[in-house]
This record gives C-alpha cells, sequence and structure tokens, in this order.
C-alpha cells in the first residue's frame, strides 16, 4: 500500500493529476483545502440558521406577542427552543468548524510546507461525522415537540426530564448531535496535532512555526484535555433521559451539580479553544500589514500555554450561585482574575507590534484591529462576572449575555472575517472587493455595538436573560429598558442586512475577482508560496525554511519581507 | 488503494506518525474515563451506603476477567515482538489470540451481568448500579472496538503489510487493560 519515500524534495504533487470523478473530489475528498471548504461552507450555512434563530427572538423581545415575518407568533416554548439552539449553534456549528477545523484544515499543512494532512482518511472521516451531528441537529427540530428547549448549558433537572422541558426527543437527539461532533473534532485534533508536530518543511523550528498554526495546535490539545468529562457526562444525561437513572436526579440521590461541573469543566476551556486561533489569526494580519516582526514571539506562545493552563482551574465561576461553597468562589475568583493577565498580555503583544509599523488599512487588517478592540471591552467586562462578590447581582442576567457576546462575536466572527479576507486569494485564487469589504465591516461593527451596549445597560438595571416576555414583570417593563431592548432589535436587523453585502462580495470575487497573484499581500509564511489556488499536493516544489515567519522590514534587506523558504 | 502523502512519513519530531497519533488518542480517552471515575469517586465518598450495594458485585468473576485480560495484553507484546522481527504470519496468530481473550472477557462480563439482573440488580437500581454498568459499559465498548481493529490490522500483518500497526494497536490495547485495572478495585473489591 504505501511507498515509503525517503526523500522529502520531490514535486509534492505526485499524485495530483490522477483523473478524478465530481464525487471524489467535491462529496468525499481527501485533499485537505477541500475538506476545509466543506467545513467552511457547513459552518457558513449553519451560521445562518443560528442567526435566523436570534432574529426571531429578538423581534419577539423587541415586540412581545407580535407576529414576527417568516415565522408567526412565539410561544414560550418556541422561545426556549430558538434561544437553545442560537447558543448551541453559533458556539458548536459555527465557531468551531469554521475557526478550527475549516482554518486548521486549510492552513496547517500549507504554512508548515506539507502536501497533506498526516491522516487523509481521517480527516475525511472527521468532516463526516461533523455533517452527520449536523444533520441530527436540524432533524430535532421538525420531532414531536421541537428542538431541546432547555439553554445551550443543558442544566438538569430541566434538561433530564421530558416532563420538565416538554421536548423529550429533542433534548436526547441534541445530546446525540453534540457527542457527535466532539467526536468528530476528537479526530480532527489528533491530526492536527500530529500533523504540526511531525510533517513540518525541512529546516522549521519549533520557533519557526507560524503563530496560527501553533494556536490551533493548542487549542486542538486543550479540546482534548478538556471535552472528555462532558462526554462521559453526555452519556450519563442520555441515561438519565432515555433509560431512567438517576446520575443528576436529586430525588432519587443525583446530583445536578455534578453536571454543571463537567459542563463547565469543557465549557470554560471551550472559551479559549475559540480564542487562540483567532488570537493566531490576529498575529498573522497584523504583521503582515504592519509590516513588522511580531514583537514577542516567545511571549506569545508562553501567555497562550499559561492561558491553557489556568484555563482548567477557572471552571466554577459559572457556579458562583450553584450553592458551591463559598470558599471555593474565592478561588476560583482567584484563577479567573489571574488569567486576564496572560490573554491581556498577548493583546499588548499586538498593540507593541503596530508602535511604529508602517500600518496597512486593508479590510483584514480592519477586521483584525477591530478584534483588539472589541475583544478588550470583552475581557474587561468579564472581571464583574469573574469576581464573586458581583457575580452574584449579575448572574443570568443581560449583562453577562453583552459580556459574553463581546468576546464571542470578535472571535467566532470578527477574527473569521479578518481571516476570510486575508486568506481569500489564496483559497480561490481571487482578490476580493475592498470597498464592499469595507462598507460591510463599518456597518458590522457598528451595529454590533449598538445590540450590545443597550443589552449591558439592561442586564445592568435586572434583565434576566430567561424572559420572554417583559410585559409580565411589571418593574422591568419601562419606557426607557424597553426602548433599549427595542435599539438592540434594531441593531442587530442592520447588522444581519450587512451580511448580505458580505455574501455578495464573496460570491461576485469568487466568480469575477481580478486574479490574486501567489503572494499579493507580501507575506511571508510558506501558504504564500504555492500557487493560488494550491493545487492537491500544495507546492511546485516541496519548500524548505530558513527562517521565522514574520522577517518584516529587515535592514539588510531592500525587500520589506523575507519568505521563510528564501535560502539566505 | 490511497497513495499516502509526503506528509505522513516525515517525522519532524523523531516518533512515527502513527505512534503519535495513537498516544493523542489514549490522551483524550484517559479524560474521558477520568471523568467517568472522578464522578464515581466523588459520589462513592459522599455515600457510604454504598458499599453494601458493591458488596453484591461477583470479585471472583472480575478477578478471572482481570486474569483474562492481562494474558491477552502479554499476546499482543508477542506480537509486537514478531511484528518487530517481520514476521507477519506470528504477528496475526498473536493478535488472534488477544481477539479471543477480548471474547472470552465479554462472555465472562455477560454471563455476569446476567445473574446480576437476575438478581434484580439493573441500570435503575440506584447510583452505584448506574456507574456500574456506565463505567464497565464504556470498558467494553473499548474492547469490542479494540478487537474490531486487530482483526483488521491482523489480516494486513498476515500479507506481512503494515506491520507497524501491530504495535499501535498493542499500545491502545494495553490502555484498555490499564483501565480495567482501575475498574477492578474501583467497582469490585471496594465493599
Amino acid at each position: 500500500m504505501s511507498t515509503q519515500e525517503t526523500h522529502d524534495h520531490g514535486h509534492g504533487d505526485g499524485h495530483a493529476h490522477e483523473p478524478q470523478s465530481f464525487l471524489s473530489k467535491y462529496i468525499f475528498p481527501l485533499d485537505h483545502k477541500m475538506i476545509a471548504m466543506q467545513y467552511l461552507f457547513t459552518g457558513m450555512a449553519m451560521a445562518l440558521i443560528g442567526g435566523f434563530t436570534v432574529y426571531v427572538f429578538r423581534m419577539q423581545l423587541a415586540f412581545p406577542g407580535a407576529h414576527v415575518p417568516g415565522f408567526g407568533m412565539v410561544s414560550p416554548d418556541r422561545y426556549n427552543m430558538l434561544v437553545t439552539s442560537h447558543g448551541t449553534i453559533m458556539i458548536f456549528w459555527v465557531a468551531m468548524p469554521v475557526l478550527i477545523a475549516a482554518l486548521g484544515n486549510y492552513l496547517i499543512p500549507l504554512m508548515i510546507g506539507a502536501d497533506d494532512m498526516v491522516f487523509p482518511r481521517i480527516n475525511r472521516l472527521s468532516y463526516q461525522i461533523f455533517l452527520l451531528s449536523a444533520l441530527v441537529l436540524i432533524s430535532s427540530f421538525f420531532v414531536t415537540g421541537g428542538a431541546f428547549g432547555g439553554a445551550w448549558t443543558a442544566y438538569p433537572p430541566l434538561s433530564a426530564r421530558g416532563d420538565y422541558n416538554a421536548t423529550g426527543l429533542g433534548s436526547s437527539l441534541w445530546l446525540v448531535a453534540v457527542a457527535l461532533e466532539f467526536v468528530a473534532f476528537l479526530l480532527g485534533g489528533i491530526n492536527f496535532i500530529t500533523t504540526a508536530m511531525n510533517a513540518r518543511a525541512p529546516g522549521m523550528k519549533l520557533t519557526d512555526i507560524p503563530m496560527v498554526v501553533w494556536m490551533i495546535v493548542l487549542a486542538s490539545i486543550m479540546f482534548m484535555a478538556s471535552v472528555g468529562p462532558l462526554v462521559a457526562g453526555a452519556i450519563m444525561l442520555l441515561f438519565d433521559q432515555q433509560l431512567g437513572t438517576a446520575f443528576f436526579d436529586p430525588n432519587r440521590g443525583g446530583d445536578p451539580v455534578l453536571w454543571q461541573h463537567l459542563f463547565w469543566f469543557f465549557g470554560h476551556p471551550e472559551v479559549y479553544v475559540v480564542l487562540l486561533p483567532a488570537m493566531g489569526i490576529v498575529a498573522e494580519v497584523i504583521t503582515t500589514f504592519a509590516r513588522k516582526k511580531l514583537f514577542a514571539y516567545k511571549t506569545v506562545l508562553y501567555t497562550a500555554a499559561a492561558t491553557g493552563i489556568i484555563g482548567f482551574f477557572v471552571w466554577a465561576h459559572h457556579q458562583f450561585i450553584a450553592g458551591i461553597d463559598p470558599r471555593m468562589a474565592s478561588l476560583f475568583t482567584i484563577t479567573t482574575l489571574i488569567i486576564s493577565v496572560p490573554v491581556a498580555e498577548m493583546l499588548f503583544v499586538y498593540i507593541a507590534t503596530l508602535y511604529g509599523g508602517s500600518i496597512r488599512l486593508t479590510t483584514p487588517m480592519l477586521w483584525a484591529l477591530a478584534f483588539i478592540a472589541e475583544f478588550l471591552l470583552g475581557g474587561v467586562t468579564g472581571i464583574f462576572l469573574g469576581a464573586a462578590g458581583s457575580d452574584i447581582y449579575f448572574h443570568d442576567t443581560y449583562f453577562v449575555v453583552a459580556h459574553f457576546h463581546y468576546t464571542f462575536f470578535p472571535i467566532a466572527f470578527i477574527a473569521t472575517f479578518a481571516a476570510i479576507t486575508y486568506w481569500f486569494p489564496k483559497m480561490f485564487g481571487r482578490m476580493m472587493d475592498e470597498r464592499l469589504g469595507k462598507i460591510h465591516f463599518w456597518i458590522t461593527i457598528i451595529a454590533f455595538n449598538f445590540i450590545f451596549i443597550p443589552l449591558f445597560l439592561t442586564g445592568a438595571a435586572g434583565d434576566h436573560r430567561r424572559i420572554y416576555n417583559y410585559q409580565h414583570f411589571p418593574e422591568q417593563w419601562t419606557p426607557t429598558l424597553q426602548n433599549l431592548r427595542i435599539l438592540a432589535t434594531y441593531a442587530l436587523l442592520v447588522m444581519i442586512a450587512a451580511q448580505v453585502i458580505f455574501f455578495v462580495n464573496f460570491f461576485k470575487s469568487l466568480k469575477s475577482g481580478p486574479k490574486a497573484e501567489k503572494n499579493p499581500w507580501k507575506a511571508n509564511t510558506l501558504e504564500w508560496v504555492a500557487p493560488s489556488p494550491p493545487p492537491h499536493g500544495n507546492f511546485e516544489e516541496m519548500p524548505t525554511v530558513y527562517r521565522g515567519p514574520y522577517e518584516y522590514g529587515h535592514p539588510d534587506r531592500e525587500l520589506d519581507y523575507w519568505p521563510q523558504n528564501e535560502p539566505a | 488503494m490511497m497513495v499516502k502523502p509526503l506528509a505522513t512519513n516525515r517525522s519532524s519530531s523523531g516518533m512515527s506518525t502513527g505512534k503519535l497519533a495513537v498516544w493523542w488518542l489514549i490522551a483524550s480517552e484517559i479524560v474521558i474515563f477520568g471523568g467517568v471515575l472522578a464522578s464515581y469517586l466523588m459520589f462513592r465518598l459522599g455515600h457510604p451506603e454504598w458499599g453494601a450495594a458493591a458488596s453484591h458485585t461477583n470479585t471472583w468473576a472480575g478477578a478471572l476477567n482481570t486474569m483474562v485480560l492481562l494474558t491477552s495484553s502479554l499476546s499482543a507484546v508477542l506480537a509486537h515482538q514478531a511484528a518487530e522481527q517481520g514476521d507477519g504470519k506470528k504477528a496475526a496468530r498473536f493478535l488472534y489470540f488477544t481477539v479471543l481473550g477480548a471474547l472470552m472477557f465479554l462472555v465472562i462480563k455477560s454471563f455476569e451481568w446476567t445473574h446480576e439482573i437476575g438478581l434484580g440488580f439493573t441500570l435503575q437500581s440506584g447510583g452505584f448500579w448506574s456507574f456500574y454498568y456506565l463505567a464497565a459499559g464504556i470498558h467494553a465498548a473499548h474492547v469490542i472496538a479494540g478487537a474490531i481493529i486487530m482483526i483488521w490490522v491482523a489480516a494486513y500483518a498476515k500479507r506481512n503489510e503494515e506491520l507497524q500497526r501491530v504495535e499501535y494497536i498493542g499500545i491502545y490495547w494495553h490502555f484498555v487493560d490499564i483501565v480495567w485495572i482501575f475498574l477492578f478495585p474501583l467497582l469490585y473489591i471496594a465493599k
């Protein structure tokens, strides 16, 4: 079966010209780039579903009881279903597949100078399981009772019994979908880690690896180390739902708080699992467009590793009101405040990288700069929630909602847009429209702030996040608060409308954008050595690496960049 | 048959790609079993009365199964040794012997469970029994998966192909074995 290759400098496209049928090229591909596209487009399609759900429930909050165009009346159980689906889909079926699976698949082999992932068939299997998980989740909308409505955190006892959550089958399908998705990402993650560890181009030392590759690998390791207890917990909850066990049922000797521990032991590291790849993307974009070396490569690496480790000791800050021991709450307050140090340090390094650079405000650069600003706001508001004293007041209010959207939106959308606009020429061989890109950027960013700044205010005023109609709560049904809710909904409508610009730009450029050369941004990393788009096998000649990825503006050189593969 | 990419045969870390992947796979499995066992231990420490339920488990059946699994691990090692010497046929024979051990393990387990269910100790009979069936059930699923993969590896090894995989499945099998070494005292011996 295998040809044991001992030399490494041959043409990487040895098997690139085999005739391929439509099925083997687009439906069951082995090529890492095609699998990345499958993940990307599936993630984009799921984002449309996730976006539709938020449109419906925000309309209900702004205009309670009104007919929502395109959906109809929102009943309380439908409302729960929509909120649950929004959270679940955006985190597990948009952020994870796009940031980690799509970009990891696309970038890791190209950036380390390999012709593919080390296990192409496991890679394909990973996508197929992921697709299956998405189909299971979508199918749950159509079963009796509808999709799961117990919030994306699925706390028992609400989630454990069909007679509590009224979505018996939906909640089991939800668990199955999430578990399948974890399996898909475990397979993908093992592939990423092994590929980056073993398949690097000759000459590429650990400190020559581009930051985004490091970040995706660290994120994969974190995911792998944190998801296990939740896999176990998912099986236990499924048993509780379908087989009548009582792991989480307090009436029969179980403990519902155990689920919270299992869930957040995964759930909080998960925040950093998606944060790190976003940070990596920003590092690539700002060094390229500031034409400057990354200020402190090793510092970023160590702080990312520190974030990864400390990230495992903060989970109980989600449970300050769950009756945990106050002494434990103090400990988790301290660890939570400590983790803001390495994360802040990363942002400072990026700002220091910008200092004195010759900054080019291209669309990807705008997104990267916006990431730094918006994520900073998300981080700062997190201090209030990490400290047990203030969290007891803010818990489960819209302040929390606004806070985590200020972290997750920059991660899942702003950084993703930076990545798509930055690597689009490589992925599809054509340039995107800068003017449309900038219009899309400004409308999205301004609208985003107008959604969530009002929600900080309503949350601080006591709006609880699980209420579907504030008319039932006279003390919260004041004109001021209601106007803020309406403002947030209008801003959301503007933001959703702005995404049409993105899709127009995306598909128009795909079809008729100007042809991209190999290295349109004059960047150093190896993916820019390959043709745009790279063929199966990636490189015309397998590259050898001579230096780090961020040698911009070297004093001895006439050109202001120095590709990693160029001999000295 | 698929042509392997160049990437698969590179080895920047010095360890072969397949072996590296098996170790990462095991790392991900450790946290799954870690989650189950940590949950079980927390419950067990808070519920001394679970000891009474545990006294109904059959320690001798558990001990016999421990011996069966350990023996099957021995033949996995012998298969690895044969593969190192390039004797694929012999490696395959030892792997089949390991599969036989896996089957014996499952047969003993099913007798045990049938007996216990007959006595009325089912998945729903309280916290201890829920964990007992859950933990041993997940472990048994790993035994089945390992046996199936082993048959597949042996089919290649018989033709002297992909002999490095004999070692990888062996590493995995030792892991399945070690999980049982944790389960046996926690579920059977601690009364």
